[in-house]
This record gives structure tokens, C-alpha cells and sequence, in this order.
């Protein structure tokens, strides 16, 4: 069975190593351990990389908009340990929201940003193709953003119908 | 002579592209150079839709995500929920649950199989074969929920009603009946000498890139991989049966195949075990009429056709779910698409894509 690591042995586990600053972990709970949009990449690549965590499949990538924050929840998977883990971002804010690609550390993680990037509007940092994925580039707004409204009817979309 | 590469649409209207995918493939003669996938012309935002919708009224719309494999989109939906409640359904209707997704794994994995030899280029035979058979077992979904394709028939906390009693003999027909067809089909292919040539060695992906490309499912295990959820994480009953879990060797096309075709005998292996072990009893968990989960967050992975299929949900304590995201394997089985593709030719591109096996209902949403 898998090992479902809660957010406080999460948070623990990072706490044992020193990332160059200080406090990359803000947060913990049951089931997800909260790091600084600043350390993100470099939390990932320890997670990636090291022998006693080997996070090495990237289940998912999703943001979840909680109207004062949005929150970039990653879930890991270790194939070796069996154990499966939750780490979260949260970025303050509702305009233009950026956060570090870790599509390098994880090439799962491309579409699945991409993907984030249309429909809840954050975008990333050095991933290699970040553009509109299911709506079309023109299309306005980012729907699965809690304020977003359909456009009065009838209306017509640059480039589409 | 000078030449210059050419830029080919393929899709998305396109036989080949199993749906509305679009590939936007930059060609030197018959030569790949550049793959760019377009997709989201199927895109109904499901995961919008289901924030304004109740719990129970949210299995309706994982029906139409990948429409190929009901069963396991029901399955994963009803198990996060189950999840965030702590509710635990009875034994019937996990084995229910069970034997209903195994059989849609034959049948998922039986399209896959009939697409891609379309694609190889062995036109209709082999697909209205696997067709053929892949309405024996939907009638066994009608009987179970009166349903064939959107069958919505998994609830939270069980299924939705107990076997009528025709069933039982119908499946015994259908186990029966389906190893001699399975042999029969892949004696018709596997040695296939054009099938070979075609598929072996070909769109190689090694274990460690599918690993780091998130890729599950039988696209893994072809690669040598070993995981699968069913064995890693057991949900309903499957920690009860046994079942091997088959790896291809090199992660080739061949491999992508044949993988399915082993896949389905276990598939068989287990609904054989669950109607064994099956006793009769209560189907479903007696649950609130409005259903109203505590404030949380869950997310259960299963072993879909297709691979790791999660329903990620965060709950405020209302009746609708705050947030829905899916983790969809065809989607994120895509991502290696283009290592896959470059270098090979035109006709290989159509063969490689199929035998990813992506339902582009599930890839959009």
C-alpha cells in the first residue's frame, strides 16, 4: 500500500537541510506541506534527487483559486518507496501570478502547467512551451478562476466562434 | 537540390487521430523534424461544470471525460469522495465495482488494440473484431445499470443497484468465451511479419524518460516498468485477487501493444477470482440523500485503462465541490509525444500516437 507521507513528515523532511535561505517551508498540515514561491525549484530538485525521498513520478500539478490566494498543489509519487506526498505553493495576489517551471526537474510537469497556465491564468518561469492549451490563444480571461464570467451573449472570440 | 521543410496538419478531423487531435508535424519528404500537438477542440470544461454541481450529480459528467472507460471514471470520482468522507461501501459493491472496471479495461483495451492496427494499416478486420466483441461485454453493462456507454452506475458508497439475476450466466458466457477470442486475435497479429517490422524498435522510450515524463498506465510498464496501482495502492477489493503484472521489455510500439493484449487476461483473471469470492449482500452504504462532505481535500489514484486516473477534490462543507481537477492519463501521456515522433516517418507518427491509446475526451475535458 502506498505510503500517503502527510504535510508535517513532509515539512520535517525539508526542515533537515538548509536550501540557502532560511524558511522555505511555511506551512503544514495533514495532508500538505506549504512552500515559498521562491524555493519551489530548488525544494523540487531535493525531493527529485535525493535518495531518501526519490520523488521521482510527478502524479499531478494543479492550482485550486481560493479568491485571496491561489494555491499550486503538486502531488508526488516515489516508485521505489511506494509513498506519495503533497506539496503546495501559495501565491498572494490576482493579477499576472509567476511561479518557477519544474519542468526540469520533472518533464511531466509540462502539459500540466500549460494547462494551468490557460484556465487558472499562472504562469511559469523557463517552461519551454507556455502558451493556451484547451482555449485558443485570443481567448479572454482564465475560466476556471473563481471571478470569471462568460461574456454576454451573443459574443464573438478573436479567432474563434 | 534545395528543399525546405514542409509544415502538415494533421487532424483534426482525421481518422487516424482517434478524436479531435491535432498535430502540427514540420516534415523534411517523408521525415519528421518537429511535432507540435494542438488540442482542446473537445474542451466543455468539466471541471468548471462540476463546481456548480452537487457530488452525486458530478458522476454523470466523469462518464464523458474518456468515454471508452466509463466504468474507471466513475470508479476514480466515487472513490475520492468516498474518501473524503471516510465512508466505506460493502463488500458486494466494491466486487461489483471491481468486475465492472476490469471489464472496461477489456474493452478499453480492446479499442486501443483495433485503432492501432487500424492504423498499421489493417484496415477494419481487425477493429470490427475487437468491436465485435466489445458489445458482448457492453450488454453486460446494460444489464448491470441499463446503460452501454455513459453508464454512471457507481455511486458514493456502492453501485447503483444489485446484479439482476441474468447476469451471472451472461458473464459466465463472456469469460468463457474470451480467452479463445484473445488467443485468436493476437495469433492473427503478433506474428503478424508486417506488424513487426512496423512496430518493433520503433518510438522507443526507455523506463527512466517515462518515469520523469509522468507517463502510467500500460505506456509505463512497456517500458519496463513495474507499477500499477491495482498493486501499489490497492482501492475496493483488489488487495483480494491475485494478478501478475505484465512489463514489456524495450518500451517500443510492439511493446505498447502486446502489453494490452497481457493486460486483458489478467483483466479476466480477476473478474474469474471476484466471482468466486463474490457473496451476496448490500450493494451500496446507506448515505445522506445531499450529500455534504466536511471541508478537506482528497485524491485517489486508480489504474485506469489509460493509467493513473485521479480526481483531485477540495471540499468547503457544501453540497458542490469547491475545486475539481482530473488527472488525466491521456493528457499527460502525451508529453513525450514529440521524442517519440521526431526522427521517424509520417506513417510511423500515425502508428506511435496510437499506440499511446488517448481518448481525447479525457485529454480535453
Amino acid at each position: 500500500m502506498t505510503t500517503a507521507v502527510s504535510g508535517s513528515d513532509l515539512a520535517d523532511a525539508l526542515g533537515m537541510r538548509s536550501f540557502g535561505f532560511d524558511g522555505a517551508v511555511t506551512d503544514s498540515d495533514a495532508y500538505a506541506a506549504w512552500v515559498t514561491p521562491e524555493a519551489v525549484l530548488d525544494v523540487c530538485r531535493f525531493l527529485h534527487d535525493d535518495p531518501e525521498q526519490a520523488y521521482d513520478l510527478l502524479s499531478s500539478v494543479t492550482a485550486v483559486d481560493y479568491v485571496e490566494f491561489f494555491d499550486v498543489v503538486y502531488h508526488l509519487t516515489s516508485l521505489s518507496r511506494n509513498a506519495s506526498t503533497v506539496l503546495k505553493v501559495r501565491l498572494y495576489g490576482r493579477g499576472a501570478l509567476a511561479l518557477a517551471s519544474v519542468t526540469s526537474v520533472w518533464a511531466g510537469a509540462e502539459l500540466q502547467e500549460r494547462e494551468i497556465y490557460d484556465l487558472l491564468g499562472v504562469s511559469f518561469t523557463d517552461h519551454p512551451n507556455l502558451k493556451r492549451m484547451l482555449t485558443w490563444e485570443g481567448f479572454q480571461g482564465h475560466p476556471l478562476r473563481r471571478d470569471y464570467l462568460e461574456p454576454p451573449l451573443p459574443y464573438t472570440w478573436p479567432h474563434g466562434g | 537540390m534545395h528543399t525546405q521543410p514542409v509544415i502538415v496538419n494533421i487532424g483534426p478531423h482525421h481518422p487516424s487521430t482517434h478524436g479531435v487531435f491535432r498535430m502540427r508535424l514540420t516534415m523534411d519528404g517523408e521525415n519528421i523534424l518537429d511535432v507540435e500537438p494542438v488540442i482542446g477542440y473537445l474542451h466543455r470544461g468539466s471541471e468548471k461544470l462540476a463546481e456548480e454541481r452537487q457530488y452525486t450529480q458530478v458522476i454523470t459528467l466523469t462518464d464523458r471525460m474518456d468515454y471508452v472507460a466509463s466504468m474507471t471514471n466513475n470508479q476514480a470520482y466515487v472513490l475520492s469522495c468516498e474518501q473524503l468522507t471516510g465512508i466505506t461501501p460493502p463488500d458486494r459493491g466494491m466486487y461489483l465495482r471491481v468486475i465492472a472496471a476490469e471489464l472496461q479495461r477489456v474493452v478499453s483495451h480492446l479499442v486501443a488494440t483495433g485503432f492501432f492496427l487500424q492504423d498499421l494499416g489493417a484496415f477494419a478486420t481487425p477493429l470490427m473484431y475487437a468491436m465485435r466483441e466489445r458489445e458482448r461485454v457492453l450488454d453486460l453493462f446494460e444489464m448491470l445499470c441499463g446503460a452501454r456507454i455513459t453508464v454512471s452506475y457507481m455511486r458514493i458508497g456502492g453501485v447503483f443497484q444489485d446484479t439482476p439475476a441474468e447476469f451471472w450466466s451472461a458473464l459466465r458466457r463472456v469469460l468463457d468465451e474470451f480467452p479463445a477470442f484473445i488467443d485468436e486475435l493476437e495469433g492473427l497479429i503478433s506474428e503478424n511479419e508486417i506488424v513487426l517490422s512496423r512496430t518493433r524498435g520503433v518510438s522507443v522510450i526507455s523506463g527512466a524518460d517515462a518515469v520523469n515524463a509522468s507517463l502510467t498506465g500500460p505506456v509505463l510498464r512497456a517500458s519496463g516498468v513495474s507499477w500499477d496501482l491495482r498493486k501499489a495502492a490497492p482501492y475496493d477489493v483488489y488487495d483480494r485477487v491475485s494478478f501478475d503484472v505484465p512489463l514489456g521489455e524495450q518500451g517500443d510500439n510492439y511493446d505498447r501493444y502486446i502489453i494490452r493484449i497481457h493486460e486483458i487476461r489478467e483483466s479476466l483473471k480477476i473478474i474469474e477470482q471476484c466471482v468466486a469470492q463474490i457473496e451476496p449482500g448490500p450493494v451500496r452504504a446507506t448515505t445522506a440523500m445531499l450529500f455534504r462532505p466536511p471541508p478537506g481535500e482528497s485524491y485517489v489514484p486508480i489504474e485506469a485503462p489509460k493509467g493513473e486516473l485521479g480526481f483531485y477534490l477540495v471540499s468547503d462543507g457544501t453540497i458542490a465541490p469547491y475545486r475539481m481537477h482530473v488527472r488525466a492519463p491521456s493528457l499527460i501521456n502525451l508529453t513525450l509525444l514529440k521524442q517519440m515522433l521526431v526522427g521517424w516517418k509520417l506513417s510511423d507518427a500515425i502508428v506511435s500516437f496510437g499506440s499511446i491509446d488517448v481518448n481525447m475526451g479525457e485529454v480535453d475535458r
